[in-house]
Parts: structure tokens; sequence; C-alpha cells
């Protein structure tokens, strides 16, 4: 199999399991907006965290984030998948950042809240797999710098 | 063709999660319930059972179905207090227990604090069981600290004991289990504001202020 090839599937893969967590995070981004993220009536770890302070960023839900972060990977996957260099660094650099802030909620979970909820630990399970995905894709030679419609070379 | 296909994939996904979360949130967006008229409660002793706080004769009600070992109860409990005081005699505070079943020790809280209540000590359960949630929430025996906030509040311990068996005791928690059963409760906590339920997102001590406001403009103030 050729490195080029080989780059194809792995950047479907990214876009196939980036729709997964652009599922969950869409779920929990209509719960907070229904406002059943207020109330007690499912699972008591999940309301601790989704109606906690930190489930909102001035005023916006964080899944609502997430929901824009996963739908930007999927978008910037399958871009590359078609050829484009820009969209593979791109996609580098949102997912560890999305990988920085998992960290970072994993660790209200685990040490503020001392709850975890599994909506969220679905969607960190999700940008692991994501940001190993992206380490495991071999670097592209085309230089990124260029225009990508004009790096952009089909693939059959 | 191929130029594009990137492009078609990309927007179809896009209009594929509109779509889908905009359906979901029709499904899941809340459908407020209303407490018909013949199952209002005055407040003046219509039960025993009823826990009141505030001017009995007030023009707005607010009805709180509430878990004691819910959190959002317990960030409520917090501004509810704070409401009774700021709108001072215009608003009476009924609390109905509605334990959910997926909360372990959330019944033997409500009948630790119905317990309390035949000694004429309700409201003061009620305070310490929300200020110590999360102690007794994580708790072993959840029994035992029951115990020690009976005797920290100065009531006749044995008797304490006694009544949080009782036959009495449980029927109030199931009373006002039952009657928010047949409003169709099925969270907490769901509030009622002169027999309206208060949307999901209202429950903030903005959203409440702001229908306990348009409640006072519907019926005269005392003040």
């Amino acid at each position: 199999m050729t490195a080029s090839r080989f780059r194809v599937i792995l950047y479907t893969i990214t876009a196939i399991v980036s729709l997964a967590g652009l599922a969950d995070a869409t779920y929990l981004t209509v719960q907070a907006l229904t406002g059943e993220t207020l109330v007690c009536g499912g699972s008591p770890d999940c309301f601790r965290v989704l109606g906690s302070s930190y489930a909102r960023v001035a005023g916006m839900p964080v899944a609502a984030f997430g929901s824009l972060g996963y739908f930007c990977v999927f978008s910037l996957a399958t871009f590359a998948a078609f050829g484009y260099t820009r969209a593979g660094a791109l996609l580098t650099l949102l997912v560890c950042a999305m990988f920085l802030v998992t960290l970072w909620l994993l660790y209200v979970q685990a040490f503020v809240l001392h709850a975890y909820c599994r909506y969220c630990l679905f969607s960190a399970a999700t940008t692991f797999l994501l940001a190993g995905l992206v380490i495991a894709i071999p670097p592209s030679r085309a230089s990124p710098s260029h225009n990508p419609y004009r790096t952009y070379k089909p693939n059959v | 063709m191929k130029r594009y296909l990137p492009f078609i994939i990309v927007g179809a996904v896009a209009l594929a999660t509109l779509g889908s979360g905009a359906m979901l949130y029709r499904a899941k967006r809340p459908h407020l319930l209303t407490i018909p008229t013949d199952k209002n409660v005055s407040g003046k002793g219509a039960a025993e059972s009823v826990h009141v706080r505030g001017n009995p004769d007030a023009p707005v009600t607010l009805e709180e179905f509430g878990d004691f070992q819910c959190p959002p109860c317990g960030s409520m409990a917090g501004f509810i207090d704070r409401l009774l005081k700021e709108y001072h005699p215009n608003l009476k505070v009924i609390f109905r227990n509605f334990p959910l079943p997926v909360h372990k020790f959330a019944r033997e809280a409500a009948l630790a604090a119905e317990a309390a209540g035949l000694q004429g000590h309700y409201w003061e359960m009620h305070e310490v069981l929300y200020r110590e949630q999360a102690v007794w929430s994580k708790a072993d025996n959840a029994q035992e600290l029951f115990h020690s906030y009976a005797g920290m509040l100065g009531l006749n311990l044995d008797q304490f004991k006694k009544d949080m068996q009782s036959e009495k005791v449980r029927e109030r928690v199931d009373s006002d289990q039952e009657r928010g059963n047949s409003l169709g409760v099925k969270s907490t906590p769901t509030v009622f504001i002169n027999n309206q339920e208060v949307a999901p997102n209202e429950k903030t001590p903005n959203g409440l202020r702001a229908t306990i406001n348009a409640a006072l403009k519907q019926k005269p103030s005392k003040a």
C-alpha cells in the first residue's frame, strides 16, 4: 500500500470517527438548550457535570463548541482525503486543541466535580482516538504553504 | 465533479446535523404542566403534610417538587430562600417530596425531613439536608448522618428514629409523590408558579424573578 493511499484511508476513518463525536455533542447541545441539564431525571452524575457552571462558556453550552469542533474535524478530514494538503495541517492543529480541551474537561470531572458523565467520557474517547489517528497519518510531501486548489491531486 | 465532491459531502453532513438537531429539539422541548384548579392547595392547613413558608395569603404561590439528593434542587433551595425575603409578603413557597429512584438516599432523606416535621422542625431539616447534600449523598450509611442532623437540631432522637420508620411519615412522602405523578412530574426540581410550570431554562434566579414578577402583574400585590 502506498503512503498516499494509507493517508486517504486514515483521513476517511478520521472523518467517520468525528461523526460519532458530532452526534454525541449535538445530543448534549440539544439537552442543554431544552434545559434538561438543569434538572435531575436521568443519571445523577451526568446532571452534576452538565448542570455545573463548567458546562457553559459565555452562556453557550460547551457541547455546542464541541459540535462545531467535530464538524470542522469532519470537514477538514474529508478535504484532506480528497488531496487538500492544507486541510491536513489544519486538522492536526484542531485535533491538538481539542485534545487539550478534553484533558481540561476530564480534570474538571475528576478533581473538581468528582463526577463523570458518560456522554462526556464518550466524547473524550472520540477525541483521543482522533488524536491517535492524526498522529498515525504519514506527513504529506507537498508543501502546505501551497494554494490548496493547486495542491489538489485526485486520488483516482 | 470530483472537485466538488468534498463540498457536497460536507454540506450534506451539515444539513443532516442541523436537521436531526432540530428534530431532536422539537421532540425534547418541554411540555409545560399546569395544576388543575381541583388540585390547588391553599397552604392554609388544607393538608397537614403541606409544608408552606411565607405569607399564607400571598398572591403568588411557588410549589416545588424536589429531591434532597438532586444537586440542582440544592442550588435552587438557596435562591428560593432569597426570593422569599425579596418578595415578602407576596410569595409563599410549598415544598413537595419527589424522591427520584436514581438517587439512593433521596427517599430516606425525605422521610428524615418529614420525621423532623412531626417535631416542628421540617424547614430546619430541609436546610441541613441540602447544605450537607454532598456529604450524605456519598456516605455508606446516610441514615446515621440523618440521626446526627436530628441531634444537631435538638430533636428528640428516639422519637425521630421511630417516626422515620412510621407509616404516617411514609404516607406523607407517598402522598406528595402521588400528587407529582398525577400532575405529570418526571424530573426535579419541577416548579409551579401559580399553577403553571416554570420552563427548565427559567429555573435560575433571574428566570424565577421574571416569572414571579409576571404573576404579580396578574394578581394584585400585598405591599
